[in-house]
């Protein structure tokens, strides 16, 4: 009874999925690329290079070791300089040195990860605060035209927050003995990250 | 004897049903009322704006979250009809700009506003925003009915998004509301370098 039940299961998933495939689908003939794109652009901005992953997966980590307040005043910090430096990219005020300044960022967080420096907040904030406007700058230097601004930003500012929140929730495993070391690893190799495109950017 | 597959044929009747292709969206399809509530819902400046009036009057407590959920849809309503009435197809970009780096900034930064700091800002908020509206609702053809249904969805967001901060009580759920008033700050300055290249 239990077997014919079971055919009887897998010929209703079978044949469902089989009609799913010959479903018609809309053609979206005339999307507008610029409003979906922008906001789907914006969104992949922050992801698209590795150097950026990484130091602002750094910053949750540092932020989880400090604990409160630094927890969530870091990932606050960093979104907000990280638009300013945007929008001077924007604008087209240059600032020298930026892929440097993007390699060293992932050195310093990753080494502060390491060495579980207790910085005071304010200087916290200060040392994310610097970092992140060299972020900021490349991605608003390398934005496409024709990109509908505002959802531009808002997947650009979601994603940077999605992945300091992937760093917090990493960075959580600080409370146990072994997760400590396991985040101490993780700092140092966001150092060798950061070391390897420093290299790249002065090479 | 072999049965009949009733269900597999009911998700096949379903499945291969013709559906609409949606290349020209224009309306909601029902009616001016919900079209005006659409229009707002698919305005993605307005709605960041209006969903920062509602996380900054729910901070402030429920004293200036009622007054919020009064005087948004008021200055909203009246400041459409007269953009209703003007038809002019307004643009204020430096003035959406500004007010989502406001707003988020307040928002972010914690600070405590009287009830009736928050209610003043909702309203003149609410009557720029409305001005807006009701001028970009009178270049589409759209009328009064469609008005009301922007202000009372406007009216519906600021009461249950205020009520919902309202209620919240554990620290991090504050943080949180902080957490985005902080996104839609740098959504703001973001949007001000748009702004300035595109004035350029």
């Amino acid at each position: 009874m239990k077997i014919a039940h079971s055919h009887q299961s897998s010929r209703v998933v079978t044949t469902t999925l089989l009609v799913a495939l010959m479903c018609p689908l809309a053609a979206w003939g005339h999307v507008e690329t610029g409003q979906a794109g922008g906001f789907l652009s914006g969104l992949a901005h922050p992801v698209s290079g590795l150097d950026h992953v990484l130091a602002m997966v750094a910053v949750g980590l540092w932020g989880a070791q400090l604990g409160m307040p630094a927890l969530w005043v870091l990932p606050v910090a960093f979104p907000m300089m990280m638009a300013f430096g945007g929008m001077l990219g924007l604008v087209g005020i240059p600032i020298p040195g930026v892929e440097i300044g993007i390699a060293v960022s992932a050195i310093v967080l990753g080494a502060l990860v390491l060495g579980q420096i207790r910085l005071p907040l304010s200087a916290a904030i200060i040392v994310v605060a610097f970092f992140a406007v060299f972020h900021g700058h490349a991605h608003g230097t390398e934005l496409e035209q024709g990109q509908n601004a505002l959802l531009y930003s808002l997947g650009f500012v979601i994603a940077t927050g999605m992945l300091h929140g992937v760093g917090i929730a990493i960075g959580l495993i600080h409370r146990w003995k072994l997760g400590e070391r396991v985040l101490r690893v993780a700092g140092a190799l966001v150092m060798a990250g950061g070391l390897l495109f420093l290299g790249r950017a002065l090479g | 004897m072999k049965r009949f597959p009733i269900l597999p044929m009911l998700a096949a009747g379903l499945l291969v049903s013709p559906c609409a292709a949606y290349a020209h969206l224009v309306n909601s399809g029902l009616g001016p009322f919900y079209d005006g509530a659409l229009h707002l819902l698919l305005s993605p400046v307005d709605l960041l704006a209006l969903i920062a009036i509602t996380l900054l009057a729910g901070c402030a407590g429920a004293r200036a979250g009622r007054w919020t959920a009064v005087m948004l849809p008021l200055a909203w309503s009246i400041a459409g009809l007269i953009g209703l009435e003007s038809g002019t197809g307004l643009e204020a970009t430096w003035f959406s700009v500004i007010s989502l780096l406001v707003l988020g900034g307040l928002v972010a930064s914690g600070w405590q506003l009287a009830p009736a700091v928050v209610a003043t800002l909702a309203a003149f908020c609410g009557a720029a925003n409305g001005l807006l509206n009701g001028s970009a609702l009178a270049s589409l053809g759209a009328g009064f009915v469609s008005l009301m249904g922007s202000a009372a969805t406007v009216m519906l967001v600021t009461l249950l998004g205020a009520a919902y901060v309202v209620s919240l009580r554990s620290a991090w759920t504050r943080v949180v509301v902080r957490v985005a008033g902080s996104w839609v700050a740098a959504i703001g300055i973001l949007m001000l370098g748009w702004t300035i290249q595109g004035a350029g």
